[in-house]
């Protein structure tokens, strides 16, 4: 085995055991603190992958903004968070059941699909992929378009949330 | 080297244990935390998926980008929907959210 796979199985079953305590803990706060360290294992995961620009908006988007805003969400419902009654509904099983199917579903395809044994190519000497990226994100022949509409989306995002949350009084 | 199909199968038990906590968390906030790991999950595909394929395109990225931004504005609207709902029922149990149904 190369550091590479090592490093990449050590780093998978921690993301997968930090994903099992989020959906697991009762107490939502630790769940929103475990729900971090999965980010980080995910951001690990694109280094690994050669994207360290994904890497890096992976921590600055999703550990700077999203989950601070999950934990500032639980601290705003506090009184109901509390660990009273239980925290997965009565059907828990059959959840469980339908996300193994999942899992199992995925895994038989992935079996049967011959080039998913196929390693990564050389990345050519030179390319700046972050460069690339940028350029493919303002370009009329590539991607400017789903670019703008995602910023027309955050824009109508803030206004709504800002619009459901305010406080009339 | 590690083959794809490490990155999909990790991407698949992580889209896995984020729809388990969808379907039977009871707390609307914890539903939400499930939906964000089965979006990184989706993300690490894309991602994966660039690196495997031509590297000289950057559809995959750009489309985990866009996921990024996606996944931004469905938790700032979903987490102010739970704070509103909250001050008007007190709670933020999904069960007892049934004011839509009859």
């Amino acid at each position: 085995m190369s550091a590479e796979q090592i490093i990449f199985l050590v780093v998978g079953v921690f993301t997968l055991l930090a994903g099992l305590m989020v959906v697991t803990t009762r107490n939502l706060i630790h769940a929103a603190l475990w729900l971090v360290a999965t980010l980080f294992g995910v951001a690990v995961l694109y280094t690994l992958l050669n994207a360290g620009f994904m890497a890096v908006v992976q921590v600055v988007v999703y550990i700077g903004a999203i989950a601070i805003l999950f934990i500032f969400a639980v601290m705003l419902t506090r009184r109901d968070l509390r660990d009273r009654g239980p925290q997965m509904n009565r059907n828990w099983w059959a959840g469980a059941l339908i996300a193994l199917l999942t899992f199992a579903g995925l895994f038989f395809l992935l079996s049967g699909w011959g080039s998913a044994s196929r390693v990564a190519g050389v990345i050519p000497s030179g390319f700046d992929a972050v460069g690339q990226l940028g350029e493919q994100l303002v370009s009329p022949q590539a991607y400017v378009l789903p670019f703008e509409v995602a910023s027309v989306l955050l824009v109508a995002a803030m206004v709504g949330a800002v619009y459901t949350a305010f406080n009339r009084k | 080297m590690i083959p794809l199909s490490w990155y999909l199968i990790l991407a698949a038990g992580l889209f896995s244990i984020g729809l388990f906590g969808v379907l039977v968390r009871r707390n609307a906030v914890a539903i939400l935390l499930g939906v964000e790991l089965m979006l990184n999950a989706v993300n690490i595909n894309l991602v994966s998926f660039w690196r495997y394929g031509d590297v000289l395109k950057m559809t995959g990225q750009v489309f985990a980008i866009i996921v990024f931004a996606v996944a931004a504005a469905e938790v700032a609207v979903g987490l102010a929907l739970v704070i509103s709902v909250y001050r008007s029922r007190n709670t933020v149990i999904a069960d007892e959210l049934d004011m839509m149904k009859w």
